[in-house]
């Protein structure tokens, strides 16, 4: 199972931009387009030449407000070849917004409910986004670049 | 005379606030019924809130609120280089941290290039250690899963025996749980002098208890008939659910990333992977995963044999030796992406790492944890239970909260 062919079943299914390959990556990512997500999704996962049936991580990066855009990382890995691979999508940082995966891989629940708690991505299709580390009634998204803690929560002093 | 203790406003209802209810009151049914168990409950193992629909006796649904014990690794470690961040790593799962170190100091040797300069001593004396670790890991598993299930004993004889092996590794790195002793590209210290022997004596004082634990716990008939066939997770839900470790070994799979990843010098090294058979109930119940635990430290236990084997003879203790020798002064690694997984006691522990090549700290390292993946299956298997068979399914997932909540 070569990378070559996991690239072209990617290729295959991607109908608005062309992939591209992060070759400094490991293993390598392939960035994708967010509106192609869910579909080459659903052929990594069922494609008998692809087979990721194991959503290991998936990790969303803020770039900062310079740059105004996050990315959201997905790990994949194919137990029966032994085969990994990345996918990342560029999300807009003022109102990110991305397609769920949780219908493929059930693991994605919490991972996806993670990254909306530290970085408010919102995975549509999610069927229960909600803040999981943090209380529901927190302040900002933690691990954006940009995050200003608050003094206070509920009148406790929090310290750094 | 004032104290100076955190100071809050009450509100009422604060919970409610705070960690809401998923289920909404209204929409019960008759003889329905939401209760909480914990936070603060011996049998979750932590800080685990589980928010469970009753209805009599019979489990609904469960909605496990977590977040109690974070403790921000990932924002810490935004702020951090790469060598100030190995204590943190500890803390995310505080019983088994040599094997949380080994995987991230793994990463970021290879991150910096450096991972096969590595001296062959180093690997051994950082597999011994995981390894040794691995089984107090698995020692605390079994033990309070015993004490869950109303077996006192084996708890008070894994602690007394958990406690030999944390003398050696405290001997070691001079910690008994938090030891910051594998470094980036080498150790804290080599091994003191005569730390073999012991060792080796210990590793033979250890064996004939695990028989004992075996007559005691394992194939006691009363273990057996709370565990069996309760809580069965089959192969593909774990597969999708990215459940790793004695989880998913214990529901048929023989998969290891010891193995499959072949890192450090664990291809040199003989030992087998256990896995399920059902051969109290259904293959991927509660005692297919304490039985796969139990054989794990037997795997353990030899590895450890080989791995001393090797430290006393090919690689043996010289005087020149210094670990710390290819420890980096600086450690700045290429801009990439990179993303390392190693096996734990609880299945994948993975860091997500991205350098951005001009500095010594992260851009963002994020912890793949295995216990926050393994815990999210439990809604999953626990519908239409027994309350008694929810204790004892969160028992066999073996959640360390400081690595759920981070």
């Amino acid at each position: 199972m070569q990378f070559e062919s996991i690239l072209s079943v990617i290729t295959a299914n991607c109908a608005h931009v062309a992939p591209v390959v992060d070759e400094n990556a490991t293993p390598k990512i392939v960035i994708i387009s967010l509106h192609d997500l869910k579909k080459v999704c659903q052929a990594l996962y069922a494609h008998t030449d692809a087979y990721f049936d194991m959503l290991s991580c998936i990790t969303a990066i803020d770039n900062g407000p310079q740059s105004a855009t996050m990315e959201v990382i997905y790990s994949l890995y194919s137990i029966p070849y032994n085969h990994n691979v990345g996918l990342k999508v560029v999300v807009r940082r003022d109102e990110p917004a991305i397609d769920s995966v949780c219908d493929i891989w059930r693991t994605a629940n919490w991972h996806e409910r993670e990254a909306f708690d530290m970085f408010g991505i919102k995975f549509n299709g999610h069927p229960d986004l909600r803040r999981i580390l943090m209380p529901a009634d927190w302040v900002g998204c933690p691990l954006r670049k940009d995050y200003q803690q608050e003094g206070y929560y509920r009148d406790i002093k929090i310290e750094y | 005379m004032p104290t100076e203790g955190i100071q809050f406003k009450a509100v009422q209802d604060g919970l409610k606030l705070s960690e809401p209810n998923k289920l909404k009151e209204e929409n019960l049914r008759a003889e329905e019924m939401i209760i909480n168990l914990g936070p603060q409950h011996p049998s979750t193992h932590g800080v685990l809130r589980l928010e469970v629909l009753l209805d009599g006796e019979i489990v609904r649904e469960v909605v496990p609120h977590i977040g109690y014990l974070h403790r921000c690794f990932e924002k810490h470690a935004e702020n951090l280089p790469y060598n100030q961040i190995i204590p943190f790593v500890d803390r995310l799962d505080y019983v088994a941290a040599m094997n949380c170190e080994h995987v991230y100091a793994m990463g970021v040797e290879r991150m910096l290039g450096i991972s096969d300069q590595i001296p062959k001593r180093v690997e051994y004396i950082r597999v011994l250690m995981a390894e040794l670790n691995r089984i107090g890991s698995h020692f605390i598993a079994i033990g309070t899963y015993g004490m869950d299930l109303g077996a006192f004993t084996p708890f008070f004889w894994l602690m007394r025996d958990r406690e030999h092996l944390l003398r050696l590794l405290e001997w070691a790195s001079g910690a008994r749980l938090l030891y910051n002793y594998m470094w980036i590209g080498g150790l804290f210290y080599d091994l003191p002098v005569g730390f073999e022997q012991r060792c080796t004596e210990f590793l033979a004082y250890i064996k004939p208890k695990l028989k004992e634990l075996d007559e005691i716990l394992i194939n006691n008939r009363i273990f057996i008939k709370r565990t069996a066939s309760v809580g069965v997770l089959p192969m593909d839900l774990a597969i999708n659910c990215s459940v790793t470790g004695p989880m998913l070994r214990a529901s048929g799979l023989r998969f290891d990333l010891r193995k499959v990843d072949a890192y450090s010098v664990y291809p040199e090294l003989d030992f087998d992977i256990p896995i399920g058979e059902g051969k109290m109930g259904a293959v991927g119940d509660c005692w297919d995963r304490t039985w796969v635990r139990m054989q794990e430290i037997h795997e353990s236990i030899k590895i450890c044999e080989q791995a001393l084997a090797r430290l006393t003879t090919d690689h043996q203790r010289t005087r020149d030796f210094d670990p710390q020798a290819l420890v980096p002064k600086k450690i700045r690694p290429k801009a990439q992406d990179f993303y390392i997984r190693g096996e734990t006691p609880k299945g994948e522990l993975g860091f997500f790492f991205r350098a951005d090549g001009k500095s010594d700290i992260p851009f963002r390292c994020k912890c793949r944890s295995c216990s926050f993946v393994n815990l999210s299956v439990l809604p999953e298997i626990s519908k239409g239970i027994l309350v008694a068979d929810l204790i004892a399914i969160i028992g066999t997932i073996d959640v360390v909260m400081g690595e759920v909540d981070r």
